[in-house]
């Protein structure tokens, strides 16, 4: 359980570095670099949750739910990556 | 029968769908979408009503592996005001984007937004609400910029990082959850939850993400802009839904799932945080010098009057009279969505006639546009707490439950904050009342100003008489751990 418990306190960690740098930045890439590295941080603590044990197969359900966290945070950072371009689009007209 | 329970968020999804490849008919693919989708949910409702809370297994896997959609008199509640709400906005957002380029995007987006508000209302499983709660914001987002200004813009993405930042503290939340308990299904969690330093961190990751998303003070600085600088239509549901569904997840949370672990410290805080917000968003409001800007002040501060119930709530034993409360806070928070979206699109009204929203040259307001002025006095007279509108019924039993409870320090929180929002409302008033040129010689009434004056006479009369529809409702819950 120990390795997992690393796992879990590493994306603990990343979370919080994440919240900080997204609240602290001004800037919007730093910002946006900064929620996914929050977002990292929560899905390594689902696939950490995931282990049972050496005899016991891995828990599907926190990979299911990783999987559909990362296809919204894919969107989400696209959306907003589009809108900084719009708004620089506007900046230089 | 249960299979009733999809058909809220089938119905919308659709419409969106269809949109999306019909965008020439969009505009009459978007009305008809959210009426048939009001159809759905009253017949929902009435089921509900009839025969109390009600479940459905989607793909007919039972909770636990699949997931689970339920309706229950609270869900109930906020399912109708969101759908009568969008319908009478759709009717005018009919009109106010018949001439836009944007027409399609608002159609298929607005659909999208509906489904995700009806989704989130029925989730009975933590994991779908924090993907709903997803599709909520970015479909918010999207909508919040189309107007298309720099201003907007950069709200809207402020409003989108924020957002999501949020989200990732609930969905962290979900992640403890899920290793204690195992599951994520409601029902089954809100009987095995008990106190203790998972469920503890669990509850306050998940309400932090949520407070961002209900715009509680301090959280609150995001919603200003952003609520002001979209198109009328949506800023109405922006203000009047998207704010109410953070909001219905932390009653959801606190009363239902993490009853046992809620202390009355944490109730207090977040009743003063209300407390505050309340003062200093009436404040604002005061300052504003525009219609819109003071609307989404007002906003701040109606929101924290919703908050100002938590400690009340946690103080007050489980039974009638918590019961009562509980309604009463379900009241304001559905007179304020009937009363601000009546408000904004009044506002929207007056932005498209004059070209401003500057409250000082409104003069001439009444006389231009006489049914419009008396949307903004009725929603007024609701955003007050006057009588007979819903807001007072439910204020008057906040003051009940603060002489139950002996909690005083509320009082004066509730008298100044109805003091200063009479004050912000009779300021616009009297300059909407004033003689004056601003607004544009008098016309006819025009089909967009009936949606904003239905909608606030929601607010101030069907909710006022009607009142105890919403108290006998509430009771039934489809969660055991909460009310019993």
């Amino acid at each position: 359980m120990t390795q997992a418990l690393i796992y879990a306190l590493t994306g603990a960690v990343l979370f919080m570095l994440g919240v900080r740098a997204t609240l602290l930045r001004d800037a919007l890439l730093p910002r946006l670099l900064a929620l996914n590295v929050c977002g990292a941080g929560v899905f390594l603590i689902f696939v950490s949750l995931a282990y049972r044990g050496d005899s016991l197969p891995v828990d599907p359900v926190p990979h299911a739910l990783v999987l559909t966290g990362l296809v919204v945070a894919i969107s989400a950072t696209a959306l907003a990556l589009a809108l900084n371009r719009r708004l620089r689009e506007m900046a230089d007209e | 029968m249960n299979n009733l329970l999809i058909w809220p968020v089938a119905v919308p999804l659709l419409s969106a769908l269809l949109a999306l490849l019909w965008p020439r008919r969009s505009t009459w693919i978007g009305v008809l979408g959210t009426a048939l989708s009001l159809l759905a949910v009253v017949l929902v409702s009435r089921q509900v009503i009839e025969s109390g809370a009600i479940e459905l297994a989607l793909g007919g896997w039972s909770p636990g592996l699949g997931i689970a959609l339920r309706a229950d008199g609270l869900s109930v509640l906020m399912l109708l005001m969101s759908t009568l709400v969008s319908m009478a906005v759709a009717v005018y957002a009919s009109v106010y984007f018949s001439r836009s380029e944007r027409r399609s995007e608002f159609w298929v987006l607005w659909l999208l937004l509906i489904t995700a508000l009806h989704a989130l209302f029925l989730s009975g499983d933590l994991f779908n609400l924090y993907v709903t709660l997803e599709l909520l914001g970015l479909s918010a987002v999207v909508l919040a910029c189309l107007g298309g200004s720099r201003e907007s813009l950069q709200a809207a993405l402020n409003y989108l990082v924020l957002g999501l930042l949020g989200s990732m503290a609930f969905l962290i939340g979900v992640a403890l959850i899920y290793a204690g308990y195992g599951t994520l299904d409601m029902a089954a969690l809100a009987v095995a939850i008990e106190s203790g330093p998972t469920a503890w961190l669990a509850l306050s990751l998940m309400t932090g993400g949520l407070l961002i998303k209900s715009a509680l003070f301090p959280l609150h600085f995001w919603l200003p802009p952003a609520h002001s600088n979209a198109p009328a239509p949506v800023s109405a549901v922006l203000s009047a839904l998207v704010v109410k569904a953070a909001l219905y997840l932390i009653l959801r949370l606190w009363l239902a799932l993490f009853d046992e672990v809620v202390t009355q410290t944490a109730a207090l805080i977040l009743g003063l945080l209300g407390g505050i917000a309340v003062l200093w968003g009436s404040w604002a409001a005061l300052q504003a010098e525009r219609l819109k800007l003071m609307a989404a002040y007002s906003t701040v501060a109606q929101v924290g009057y919703l908050f100002l119930f938590l400690p009340l709530l946690a103080a007050l034993p489980e039974g009638t009279t918590r019961d009562v409360a509980l309604g009463a806070l379900v009241l304001l928070a559905l007179t304020h969505g009937f009363a601000k979206s009546a408000f904004f699109l009044a506002a929207g009204v007056i932005m498209q006639r004059a070209g401003h929203d500057r409250i000082a040259e409104l003069g001439g307001t009444a006389r231009a546009l006489p049914v419009t002025a008396f949307t903004l006095a009725l929603a007024g007279v609701a955003l007050i707490g006057l009588p007979p509108s819903g807001s007072f019924l439910a204020k008057w039993q906040l003051l009940s439950s603060v002489f139950i409870t002996g909690q005083w320090i509320w009082l004066p929180v509730i008298a100044i904050g109805t003091l200063l929002a009479g004050a912000y409302t009779f300021r616009l008033l009297g300059y909407a009342f004033a003689p004056g040129e601003g607004v544009g010689p008098s016309l006819s009434v025009g089909r967009e100003e009936i949606p904003a004056v239905l909608l606030a006479l929601v607010a101030t009369l069907v909710l006022g008489f009607w009142a105890s529809a919403v108290w006998e409702l509430v009771p039934i819950s489809a969660y055991a751990g909460g009310e019993g």
